[in-house]
């Protein structure tokens, strides 16, 4: 029978079949991080549980660090404790912690493709929604909260119910300036956020299978903003070339077995998918958020709309934007770049190709936050660090910092800022805090110009 | 896990949409924290002004529903963060049960481990739960029958939910899945043993 890459996977990793589309999973990954990791672990520990499989444990510290250039586990003082129970947790249990200034550090999502820890046909998850991201290697990853991490911890299996097939297709080619992050939003805000629940979604079709193995890691970020836990891309030869010589890749003999497996995974041509819908890649412009829902999104050529609910009006009041008028222009006083949407090499080299001679314009505080201390060292070889420096950004130590402020890095209250990465939520980058959701691009050109800006318009 | 069979009692509407796990509870009081005691900062962006005061336009702060049991909600509560202490807070803050059209599903799991129980009915109805509520705020209340799947509205009407089996025992149970799961210790060490065997490749590269 015909069977969709997501049905390859789950099939392959049922230890037993519970009735009624329920499994118990295998679980062949587990990424930790300081908030949800440290609290899981010492959650089994207390339980009396030993880890089922600590070699197949990694763990990373990044959302309550400080990203602030020298810092240390002390510099935010409100995460040291998380962190050192992290740290004190690993050496206990043995398993891998990739520990700040260390390579292999970074934002879980980052680091885990970068040191090929998720690899295609693996079932993978954490305790952070945003391990939909590692589906872009063509894995099934998902997030889990603490109860069901620890479950995993505990058994290194999870009971599962079954979700539905939907694919998202891409057909045609992208116009200049337009990225994998204005592809997702454009779907989101075409089909809204609760569109994928219940469903693992594969994104397929001529652009997808067109786009750099990070910018599928970003596709797959956003799916859990359009409510589904899981999102995937099939692997080919792009994710091939991607994974070896990394870290955690299998080498030599085993390389060409797993080659062997990996190219059975991707959908037969006439699997069932119970929801499919298309989108033409051709005529996506550059995407800007504009409320407080990820859904909330227009074209950066596209008035900010007319509300339609009592919600869209909430959301203009707290964004203090008038319907009607056009986004662009709308005056920003901060810029983001990071995040485990948009913090990889390639996005920053997305952002710095657009600064040209240019400065950040005055008023304007801008932070570039690399995803990992890899891509730090890499876009510092590469001296990207001194461009965005000498164009008056601030460039820092990763972690995820101004995606979810857990670290006491926020944006002021009242503020306007671009942001690369994936929740425009009330509050998220700190409280009153107004956050609009765009490209690396489409953030670098908010910098120069101090305002909301098309990209392609810079020149 | 706290079982649940039965809640009744007053039904507190928030019926927004898209309320996400950030306004439920923020990150930065998740940090370092245990998971009981939470309940103070349960939606606090919305519930307290400025001033630390408490927000008069809150629903959650009228007289009526500060110690409601049951929330009615809008579409596709729940969504965003994967983090469990949106429910340690919902619970904290004396909830039993959400009612709303739509949940995200990683809250929705959430819920089933630690005994909220999440309803999904109808929006009209919730509407109309929600009016009965406003008319008679303090005395509508609403009944949430868990082993025969019907809430009773404040009109009297036995509305019948939908709700996965398996969740349901575990429920009603209280049950702990992971001592459930540890008696298949045997069937989980065969499986990885066939997969090794299988797939040398996603073992031998991590050990």
């Amino acid at each position: 029978m015909a069977r969709t890459l997501f049905d390859k996977i789950w099939d392959s990793h049922v230890v037993a079949d519970l009735g009624e589309g329920w499994s118990l999973l295998h679980i062949d990954r587990v990424l930790l991080h300081d908030l949800s990791g440290a609290r899981a672990l010492r959650e089994v520990a207390e339980r009396g549980h030993a880890l089922a499989r600590p070699d197949l444990v990694f763990a990373t510290p990044d959302h309550a660090v400080s990203t602030a250039p020298g810092r240390t586990a002390e510099t935010f003082a409100g995460g040291a404790a998380t962190l050192h129970g992290l740290r004190q947790r690993a050496r206990e249990t043995g398993i891998r912690l990739f520990d700040l200034g260390q390579p292999g550090n970074g934002i879980v999502h980052v680091m885990a493709p970068e040191l090929a820890i998720v690899l295609p046909g693996l079932t993978l998850v954490c305790g952070d929604s945003h391990t939909c991201t590692n589906g872009g290697v063509g894995a099934l990853a998902f997030g889990v909260g603490a109860s069901e991490l620890t479950h995993v911890l505990a058994t290194q299996t999870l009971m599962q119910r079954r979700p539905r097939n939907l694919r998202l297709r891409y057909e045609g080619r992208l116009g200049a300036g337009v990225t994998a992050k204005d592809m997702i939003l454009a779907a989101i805000g075409r089909y809204g956020t609760a569109a994928g629940t219940g469903f693992a979604v594969e994104y397929a079709g001529s652009a997808v299978r067109a786009l750099p193995l990070e910018a599928r890691l970003t596709l797959c970020n956003l799916s859990i903003e359009m409510g589904a836990k899981m999102g995937m891309v099939a692997p080919d030869d792009t994710s091939f070339e991607y994974l070896a010589g990394r870290r955690f890749a299998p080498r030599g003999a085993q390389w060409e077995a797993a080659l062997a497996a990996w190219r059975a995974l991707p959908s037969d041509p006439d699997a069932h998918f119970d929801v499919e819908h298309s989108l033409d890649a051709s005529a996506i412009a550059p995407q800007i958020t504009w409320g407080n829902s990820p859904e909330q999104v227009v074209a950066v050529t596209d008035p900010v709309p007319q509300p339609r609910h009592a919600g869209d009006r909430a959301a203009l009041d707290y964004m203090g934007l008038e319907a009607g008028r056009p986004i662009a222009g709308t005056k920003v006083d901060w810029v983001f770049i990071g995040s485990c949407t948009n913090s990889r090499l390639s996005d920053l080299r997305e952002a710095a190709a657009v600064l040209g001679a240019r400065r950040v314009a005055p008023g304007v505080t801008a932070w570039v936050v690399p995803g990992s201390e890899q891509v730090k060292r890499d876009a510092e070889a590469e001296g990207l660090h001194a461009r965005f420096q000498a164009a008056g950004f601030e460039w820092r130590e990763p972690g995820c910092s101004l995606c979810v402020a857990a670290n006491g890095e926020t944006v002021p209250s009242g503020a306007r800022c671009v942001s690369t990465s994936n929740r425009n939520f009330v509050g998220r980058q700190g409280t009153g805090a107004r956050t609009h959701l765009a490209s690396p691009a489409m953030a670098a050109a908010a910098a120069l110009t101090g305002a909301i800006a098309d990209v392609r318009s810079l020149g | 896990m706290q079982p649940f069979r039965t809640v009744t009692g007053i039904a507190a509407p928030l019926l927004r949409a898209n309320i996400d796990t950030d306004m439920i509870i923020p990150v930065q009081r998740l940090v370092g924290a245990s998971r009981d005691g939470l309940g103070p900062y349960g939606f606090e962006r919305f519930r307290y002004l400025a001033d630390g005061s408490d927000n008069p336009e809150f629903p959650l702060n009228r007289k009526a529903f500060r110690t409601a049991p049951i929330l009615l909600a809008g579409e596709n509560f729940g969504c965003g963060s994967s983090r469990e202490g949106a429910v340690w807070t919902l619970m904290g803050m004396g909830l039993r049960c959400v009612i709303a059209p739509s949940f995200g599903d990683i809250f929705h799991n959430n819920c089933f481990q630690n005994g909220l129980l999440p309803v999904r009915l109808p929006e009209a109805l919730i509407r109309r739960i929600a009016e009965a509520v406003e008319a008679s705020p303090g005395n509508a209340r609403v009944t949430v029958d868990l082993e025969r799947q019907e809430v009773i509205t404040p009109w009297g009407e036995a509305v019948p939910f939908a709700v996965d089996a398996r969740k349901k025992q575990a429920m009603l149970e209280g049950l702990d899945e992971i001592a459930l799961t540890k008696q298949r210790a045997e069937e989980i060490a065969a499986w990885q043993a066939r997969d090794r065997a299988a797939r040398p490749w996603a073992w031998d590269s991590v050990s």
